[in-house]
């Protein structure tokens, strides 16, 4: 992905939102980038950790979001310019430094970048990143296309610096992931020396020691900051207006919305009736250019996705200047022109707006419709989300799928964030029983695991990646052994973030910019911390199956179990095809076998499939990557492997 | 060729298919072939959880003017690339019109829930009647097959693009797929990406009406 840095100036370049918030830092001078791997962020670290050593940067995956703010910021403490990138809910676990060093502020250029997850595309929930920015006073920059994406990047870093305080860029899976022409700017030459200065007062912003505190003074400077903030915001030329001068409605929009917005208009034919006020400086709201554009009409309506911080922001402005601009009619999220929860697009906005102005829209004809009635009697089937052929988890949930069957307490297991989140439904054979934030699987089972005083007889288990063990497992794991709490938590080691991309962890021997780095040994941790900790290959579903059965009867404080086996889709494994499956047909028995079809109906491998015609399984040789772990699982041993050539 | 100033603006194209079938690759490497014409091109893609198993879906909007939404407004196709047969189905419900083209691979990916036996899949020739009822041209190509053949199955991806390449309206070419592999993929994979290239547009020329419309079409 050398593309970021191969042209210097006046290219194209057909980029995704994620790799121009990367070149907007690399135009700004960026020379420290961290972040903690989520959907739909990732790109954006792994994008500058390629080119590092080009670059002379340092670029690190930290362990997780809360860390590699403080990384970032550090660099800032040190004057160079930093960049920090997460997800949605990593601003939540960041949260807490975010407030303080809101109060501190920075020196060297400092943007916190947050791409969240409208929709929950990729995601465990649809949390809102914009309201930290209101709660904890600091700018916040929303880009409404790819271009924008990179030249406000850049601008935050300057505009950081003026204020001495870190910037929000917040982006949505619809950016981020999205991919459209960007031209160029220059790519400085950077010399950069770090440095720390402490040698004067707290309250010297420069040059003296880096603290929240005193609150009182530091919390009137960030106020002060916030309203310079403002004043400059007021002048963006990220600001936006296309309409006539009276429009009949005026929309107010920001991030992806403008770009729904802008085809709405277009395909209802309206651009003559509504007016188009696009927003990339979100918090602090520009207050005078806000009335100035209130005043053109009587109507507005507010297009955003997620919770309704513009409209909410919005309506406060509109009632301070209500004397001035007069009363407006406000169509947005309140009043349920535009949805509450989920994504927006184009037709949600046509819909919004044939509402609010009473137009008649027919995206498809009546005569289509029709025709696609009759022609679909057929159903389409559903594509529900499944383990890979060759996944490790698959084999993992059988054997605790089936130890939790065997052991017959009820017993139950905790789910965590990673592709085995997916543990929850019939791919994982519908094993797990809870699913919230990362590491929450092992704090909740140390709770679980308190309850047997209230007669809780339940055995309880919970799961967890590599990279979230390091994450935010640990703690949870202390408190566990601490209090004496009765679990098994069963670790998942694919050998790394296999859910982003395989972004290294501090598992692995080696760090994003590829250097090797010392690895930390999941089973010392866990051993140190006083657990009984045992590792298995999951592809051994018998012996798997045996140890969880025996670790859940022991009643003697946490046990862990590491299952080791990396990842089907993982760079060193991507390729490798251990063994050539077949079906001996002549031993499948079909449905008349007695195991309820084992194979096919429970085990729900993508490669292993079902011979309608024939009524028996068979492989599907372009899926199947011949792990040979279905070979255990049939009971009259028709699935056969044999090791690949 | 037609002529550039007839072509839809936006042009809607949909890459669809089931993940780890090489969908991103496919709308990346097409993409950047218009890019460096000259357009502006917007791809909206979903990944991350989709790709496990999921349907996977990009969205590329094609303009001589401006950047477009990296959502295709319902009904509004242009073509519809399905590398897997269902899929092609799938996206007619909501994208169709009865001008949209579908250019799709024959061979099924069954979901989980078809192993299963807890629901079921249509019959190719179901499929194919649907598509050719909800579209002005169905083409169906045995791409994975094809692709088997040249050594790999995963080469379906490239089977397809090249023979888009004549279904597109736009002006690209055999040479902007090798600059463009040549400047992406290691030297090593060129030849075998140029011979599926090759392949897919040649098996385009094969179908019936296709030669003689890509003469006589023009300014309408």
């Amino acid at each position: 992905m050398s593309d970021l840095i191969d042209q210097n100036e006046e290219g194209q370049l057909l980029l995704m939102g994620n790799n121009a918030i990367a070149r907007g830092a690399l135009e700004a001078g960026v020379s420290v980038a961290s972040g903690y791997p989520g959907t739909p962020s990732s790109e954006i670290i792994e994008s500058l950790s390629r080119i590092a050593k080009e670059r002379n940067l340092y670029i690190e995956w930290s362990t997780n979001e809360k860390v590699a703010l403080e990384v970032a910021a550090a660099a800032s403490f040190a004057n160079l310019r930093s960049l920090c990138a997460m997800k949605q809910n990593g601003v939540n676990v960041a949260s807490d430094f975010l407030l303080h060093l809101g109060l501190s502020g920075t020196r060297g250029g400092m943007v916190l970048v947050t791409c969240d997850d409208p929709g929950a595309l990729s995601s465990s929930n649809e949390g809102e990143s914009r309201h930290f920015a209101k709660m904890f006073e600091i700018p916040l920059l929303e880009p409404g296309d790819f271009q924008e994406a990179k030249e406000m990047t850049k601008w935050a870093f300057q505009l950081s610096e003026e204020i001495k305080n870190v910037v929000v860029v917040r982006s949505v899976t619809r950016v981020s992931h999205a991919s459209g022409n960007v031209r160029l700017g220059k790519l400085p030459e950077v010399e950069s020396h770090a440095e720390f200065k402490y040698d004067s007062l707290a309250l010297d912003a420069d040059i003296g020691p880096a603290e929240s505190t005193p609150v009182g003074y530091k919390h009137r400077r960030q106020q002060e900051k916030i309203k310079k903030a403002r004043d400059i915001f007021e002048e963006s030329a990220f600001n936006t207006y296309l309409g006539p001068e009276k429009p009949e409605l005026l929309i107010i929009t920001s991030s992806a919305g403008n770009l729904y917005s802008m085809e709405a208009i277009r395909l209802l034919g309206i651009a003559d009736r509504v007016g188009l006020l696009k927003l990339g400086t979100t918090w602090p709201l520009p207050s005078k250019l806000l009335t100035r554009y209130l005043l053109m009409t009587k109507k507005v309506m507010i297009v955003e996705e997620v919770l309704p911080f513009l409209e909410e922001n919005v309506k406060i402005l509109a009632a301070e200047q209500a004397k001035e601009i007069g009363i407006k009619t406000f169509y947005g999220k309140n009043d349920g022109t535009i949805p509450m929860a989920g994504e927006l697009n184009s037709d949600l906005v046509i819909s919004a707006l044939s509402k609010v102005l009473g137009i008649d829209y027919m995206a498809m004809s009546p005569a289509y419709e029709r025709k696609l009635e009759l022609a679909t009697l057929t159903a389409i089937p559903d594509r529900e989300r499944t383990f890979c052929s060759g996944c490790p988890h698959r084999a993992s949930f059988w054997s605790i799928h089936n130890a939790l069957q065997v052991d017959n307490r009820k017993g139950f297991v905790c789910g965590d964030i990673g592709c085995y989140a997916m543990g929850r439904l019939p791919c994982g054979f519908s094993t797990t029983k809870t699913l919230h934030a990362m590491g929450s699987g092992a704090g909740l089972a140390s709770g679980f695991g308190k309850l047997a005083q209230f007669g809780m007889d339940q055995p309880v288990l919970a799961v967890c990646g590599d990279s979230t063990f390091f994450h935010a497992v640990i703690p949870a794991l202390i408190n566990a052994v601490h209090h004496n709490s009765n679990i098994t938590l069963v670790v998942l080691d694919n050998s790394g973030t296999a859910m982003t991309g395989f972004q290294p962890h501090p598992g692995l021997t080696v760090n994003a910019m590829g250097d090797d780095v010392p690895s930390i040994d999941i089973a010392k941790i866990c051993e140190a911390i006083g657990a009984k900790v045992e590792i298995k290959d999951p592809f051994d579903l018998e012996e798997t199956r045996k140890t969880v059965n025996r670790l859940m009867e022991n009643d003697e404080g946490v046990k862990v179990l590491i299952l080791r086996q990396a990842c089907a889709l993982s760079p060193e494994r991507k390729h490798e095809k251990k063994y050539e499956m077949s079906i001996d047909e002549t031993l499948c028995l079909g449905e008349n076998c007695g195991c309820n079809r084992l194979c096919t109906r429970m085990f729900r491998c993508p490669g292993l499939i079902w011979d309608k015609g024939k009524r028996k399984a068979r492989i599907d040789e372009v899926i199947c990557v011949g792990c040979g772990v279905c070979s255990f699982i049939c009971p009259v041993e028709a699935i056969k492997r044999e090791k690949a050539a | 060729m037609e002529d550039i100033q007839s072509i839809k603006d936006p042009y809607n194209l949909v890459i669809t298919g089931v993940g780890g079938q090489g969908n991103i690759l496919g709308s990346r490497v097409l993409s950047n072939m218009l890019v460096s014409k000259g357009y502006y091109v917007t791809i909206g893609e979903t990944f991350g959880a989709s790709q496990r198993g999921g349907s996977v879906m990009s969205h590329i909007r094609v303009s001589a003017k401006c950047t477009w939404s990296p959502q295709i407004p319902r009904g509004k196709a242009d073509l519809i690339i399905a590398l897997e047969p269902v899929e092609a189905l799938r996206v007619l419900t909501i994208y169709g019109n009865h001008k949209v083209k579908v250019l799709a691979n024959t061979r099924p990916i069954y979901p989980v829930g078809v192993i299963a036996g807890e629901l079921d899949y249509p019959s190719l020739s179901e499929i194919k009647a649907s598509v050719k009822e909800l579209s002005s041209t169905a083409l169906f190509i045995d791409a994975t097959d094809e692709a088997i053949k040249l050594g790999n199955s995963i080469l379906a991806n490239i089977i397809m693009i090249g023979a888009a390449s004549r279904v597109l309206p736009f002006p690209i070419n055999r040479e902007n797929f090798k600059d463009l592999i040549l400047k992406t993929l290691p030297a090593s994979k060129l030849d075998m990406n140029l011979k599926a290239f090759d392949l897919g547009a040649s098996i385009m020329e094969q179908f019936p009406g296709r030669r003689q419309r890509r003469v006589s079409a023009g300014r309408p």
